[in-house]
């Protein structure tokens, strides 16, 4: 596949991208909203992160904050964000557009939208590329129509001239995910590109985007609230609650040594195709915490079913596990602790106690 | 007749809804050509049960879904609920009909009416139908309120826009509910949200279930759901039915090449085993020029020549596990009893 345009291979040492205590709030009538407050990790180089959280966790915001495509008005920005070894925290629009594309590209949640619907597929492609690459619009539209043949797109010529609204839902998700390939761009945000597709059309466009990283030698930042999702596409996860970062690590290391109660509870809250059909499922009770005046201590524990009074008051630090020193998380009596374990086997005591005294009546 | 068979319908005095030879077409502007949304499937539902409509986008379970409402009415065949038959009623005896069967819809918040108060919205079924007094209405009302976990007073001074899509859905359901129907059809109710509040509504609808004596069609793409909820599972393709079993038995021992299909593109949330190999390629050709013979047959890793002339019909497989394929994973059995 040399005919690719692969990811700019600048010698430049270190991790792709620095996020140092990013906050992102919003100044809104009834008061400042801490979308992100606080975040900070690193992304290494053609690695795929992905970013965990419920509606309302800030998983998006932060994204948008690095990409640099939040509302210019009301907008109070914090923290550090560097971009192989340039500071882009603090750009401007404009500035941005020569990170855009080349960069850094983004695609969302919704493909049906996301599209311009009076205007040709081909153009939409072959755009950006007169544009940041300044090729020719011949060249342009050559090059359009091997994207959609690398994004799997049936009769790439003769899509080139249709409109969005001919094409299906996975196709449109195919043909945004060639156009924020087309500059070659070193990092990929993806934002939910596969909440609005069928489970059929989802495992297509997850594999295609996995191969595609590959391919090019690219970062992926993977923005979604199913961890089935990340679980098989992803090398790191970070887990995202009330605007900061409650647990990092490894997929594997996290899948298999859960700290945080609140990933643990994501998960449990997956039907599982292995359960027999009425099973119960856990789910999380409560909603995500008000951002404008959120919770004193661990923003988790209003709904956490190990809370303590401690809890409530003191806010967890994000620290590394006694056996990695990569897993983070932000937890007083993370699971499988002693500690923790403690508590459940009191909740599990007074359960029974419970259900003794409902047995009675 | 092109129908899929009916060998899968019980002969069972509990039966709350039969749909025989559901045939539901959309013309394509004057060209003359026709969608094929729903192309004479054959259903039943018994009182109680839970049934599960699965397949891609486009293979009719919302058409199916919206004809038993007859939303619109279907092109032909019959829908008979608690023994009246729907196609043949006028439009005021439809609507009648209607406070028996409610629906949920896919998305919550545009499901409901943005200028009004909650409670007004979930009070509206009463008014309209004239039910009970000022009083009654309001204590039904707030029970029902209460009941699906949303605050009655806030309920009384809020406009949709100011909850969440999971307490938008908890007032659609409280909508359906009012009525006390006996029949709901859930198209898609939880695949507009997060995996966290999709399990409060899952949960939710378990319970109101249990407690109303309720009968429900649900309608997803996502068999995990599906199989969650459901004691009986119809997988749709193309407008017509592959494969229907009580949802353990489709899931243990899928029958149908495409269930198997669907089965493998769940992503498994274990990244010991999430290593996902594309399950299928391509998407489902156009209800427009459907394939003949099984519509299934150019995306099927087993089809034969026989499957592109002609259209497999519904057989048993198993105790309640029928499906309609020339080569099913599994034997199919000789019923002795048809």
């Amino acid at each position: 596949m040399s005919d690719l345009i692969q990811a700019s291979s600048r010698d430049i040492d270190g991790p792709l991208l620095v996020l140092k205590d990013v906050t992102t709030h919003f100044k809104t009538p009834r008061g400042l909203v801490r979308a992100v407050d606080g975040v900070s990790f690193t992304l290494d180089r053609g690695k795929a992160l992905g970013i965990v959280g419920e509606s309302g966790s800030g998983k998006t915001i932060l994204s948008r904050s690095i990409m640099g495509l939040l509302p210019p008005r009301g907008t109070v920005r914090g923290g550090s964000i560097t971009f192989e070894g340039r500071e882009i925290g603090n750009l401007g629009r404009k500035e941005m557009r020569s990170v855009w594309g080349k960069e850094m590209a983004m695609i969302f949640q919704d493909p049906m939208t996301s599209l311009n619907p009076v205007m040709k597929i081909g153009r939409q492609i072959a755009e950006p590329l007169q544009i940041h690459l300044g090729m020719t619009k011949q060249n342009a539209w050559a090059t359009a129509e091997r994207l959609l043949q690398d994004v799997r797109i049936p009769e790439a010529k003769r899509r080139l001239e249709q409109y969005p609204h001919e094409m299906s839902g996975g196709m449109r998700q195919r043909v945004m995910i060639a156009i924020a390939l087309a500059c070659g761009p070193t990092a990929l945000f993806a934002d939910e590109p596969t909440t609005a597709l069928d489970v059929t059309v989802q495992a297509q466009i997850l594999d295609l985007l996995g191969e595609q990283r590959r391919d090019r030698n690219m970062s992926l930042v993977l923005v979604t609230h199913d961890l089935g999702v990340v679980a098989g596409h992803t090398d790191e996860i970070a887990v995202m609650y009330g605007g900061k970062l409650v647990e990092k690590a490894t997929t594997k290391g996290l899948f298999a040594n859960m700290k945080m109660p609140y990933t643990e509870a994501l998960l449990n809250s997956i039907p599982r195709l292995e359960d027999r059909s009425h099973t119960r499922l856990s789910a999380i009770a409560g909603r995500p915490p008000d951002l404008v005046n959120p919770p004193k201590g661990c923003r988790f524990a209003p709904r956490c079913p190990y809370a303590q009074p401690k809890c409530q008051n003191e806010e967890p630090p994000l620290v590394p596990t006694a056996e990695d020193p990569n897993h983070l998380y932000a937890c007083w009596y993370p699971v499988g602790s002693p500690e923790n374990t403690e508590i459940k086997v009191r909740i599990a005591a007074s359960k029974s106690e419970f259900a003794a005294a409902a047995g009675g009546n | 007749m092109a129908g899929t068979g009916k060998a899968h319908l019980r002969d069972s005095p509990d039966v709350l809804l039969r749909i025989e030879d559901l045939v539901v077409e959309f013309p394509v502007g004057r060209t003359g050509l026709k969608v094929n949304a729903v192309s004479g499937i054959s259903l039943d539902v018994l009182r109680g049960e839970t049934l599960g409509l699965v397949g891609e986008s486009g293979c009719g379970k919302s058409t199916t879904g919206r004809a038993i409402m007859q939303l619109p009415r279907p092109t032909s065949g019959s829908v008979v609920f608690e023994g009246s038959e729907l196609t043949r009623l006028t439009g005021d005896e439809m609507r009648e009909a209607r406070t028996r069967m409610q629906m949920i819809f896919q998305d919550p918040i545009s499901s409901l009416n943005p200028r009004r108060k909650v409670r007004q919205i979930v009070m509206e079924p009463l008014n309209i139908w004239k039910r009970g007094t000022d009083a009654e209405r309001s204590q039904k009302v707030d029970s029902i309120l209460e009941e699906v976990g949303i605050d009655p007073t806030r309920a009384a001074e809020s406009q949709p826009h100011q909850f969440s899509g999971g307490q938008c859905q908890r007032i659609s359901i409280a909508r359906s509910l009012v009525l006390d129907p006996s029949l709901i059809i859930c198209d898609e109710p939880v695949s507009a949200l997060d995996v966290s509040v999709q399990a409060q509504v899952l949960n939710l609808l378990e319970d109101l279930k249990a407690e109303y004596g309720l009968t429900l069609i649900f309608i997803a793409h996502d068999l995990a759901v599906v199989k969650n909820i459901s004691d009986r599972v119809a997988v749709m393709y193309l407008g017509k039915i592959c494969e229907v079993a009580p949802s353990d038995v489709l899931y243990e021992n899928p029958a149908h090449h495409y269930t198997s299909v669907l089965l493998n593109s769940i992503p498994v949330p274990d990244p010991e085993v999430a290593v996902t190999k594309t399950a299928i390629e391509g998407e489902p050709p156009s209800p427009v020029l459907p394939p003949p013979g099984c519509r299934f047959n150019p995306r099927c890793p087993a089809a034969q020549d026989i499957c592109r002339t002609e259209e497999p019909q519904l057989r048993a497989v198993g105790d309640g596990h029928f499906v309609a394929c020339h080569f099913p994973t599994v034997t199919p059995v000789e019923l002795s009893t048809r």
